[in-house]
């Protein structure tokens, strides 16, 4: 049963707003400081030479469907389709470690091509950016594979959809930020060397 | 003043909301493919002058689609939204007056 507040909001639901709007800012600056910092990469490779677009094009796609299966399983434990949310959620789990996967591959490349953290001011602010990113995502994974152990312990029924719908808003927020990174950091023309 | 003595009674921004159905989802999850796909096809086709705007409309389109149905903003009570959009207008804000400051619009 739901609490009543001054508001007539959830006090959880909102505070996963506020968090969210506060997120906002946290990637603002981090965004704010790469695009000061892509030009700078003296030696070191440029960011033109070394993105592999097609490569991050598809890491897109699979965080932005994982987005979808987020819906899906809260749609599910909405109409108390325990079954189906377990499927959505694991899938969204998955899908958020194949993006992760990538990210640690593209990371590696980078290191093995000679770009480390602090081969130039870009290479840290790319690596700081994304970085932060994938530790979000990381979250969200841990979020969404405690919400599968409830589940098989019998705590995840339809009376606790708006525990899934929270932690959906902050997997979607993670979604979301990444939109804005694929687009301003790789999409659009970078310098090269 | 307690929660227990509170009503959610007069307020018009309340959480009862129905949210779409999974065939909807699909729908726009189709929608976002296609867009991203359209983004990533500028990477390939060269449209010159029009490309950062092209990049930047699409990814305000995609972005507002996600927080709106994904995130139900659009079904839910207009004080998310609030909250939500002033972190985005308090980011925007003060990282355009940041990269001002710092010239970037004029040396890049």
């Amino acid at each position: 049963m739901s609490e009543e507040t001054t508001t007539g909001l959830s006090h959880n639901k909102l505070a996963m707003w506020v968090f969210l709007g506060s997120e906002c800012l946290l990637f603002g600056a981090l965004i704010s400081t790469y695009l000061l910092y892509r030009n700078k990469f003296y030696d070191g490779p440029a960011p033109g030479d070394i993105f592999d677009i097609p490569f991050t094009s598809v890491s897109s796609f699979v965080l932005l469907m994982s987005s979808l299966t987020m819906v899906l399983a809260l749609s599910a434990l909405q109409k108390g389709d325990i079954r189906n949310n377990r499927l959505w959620l694991l899938t969204t789990a998955l899908l958020g470690a194949v993006f992760i996967g990538g990210q640690v591959y593209e990371f590696t490349t980078f290191i093995r091509e000679g770009l480390g953290y602090t081969t130039s001011p870009f290479s840290s602010a790319f690596f700081t950016l994304t970085g932060f990113h994938g530790v979000h995502v990381s979250l969200g994974i841990v979020m969404l594979m405690s919400l599968l152990i409830s589940s098989y312990r019998g705590k995840l029924t339809e009376k606790n959809t708006e525990t899934v719908e929270i932690i959906g808003l902050y997997w979607h927020f993670v979604d979301v930020v990444w939109i804005i990174i694929f687009t301003v950091i790789y999409l659009v023309p970078n310098p090269t060397s | 003043m307690s929660t227990s003595e509170t009503t959610t009674e007069g307020h018009e921004d309340h959480e009862d909301h129905e949210h779409p159905s999974d065939q909807k989802y699909m729908q726009i999850a189709l929608l976002l493919a296609v867009i991203t796909a359209a983004e990533v096809a500028t990477y390939f086709v060269h449209i010159g002058a029009a490309l950062i705007p092209t990049l930047m409309v699409m990814m305000v389109v995609k972005f507002f689609i996600v927080a709106a149905w994904f995130m139900h903003l659009r079904f839910d009570s207009k004080m998310f939204t609030r909250f939500f959009v002033a972190g985005i207008v308090l980011a925007i804000s003060v990282y355009f007056i940041f990269l001002t400051v710092f010239e970037f619009w004029t040396k890049g």
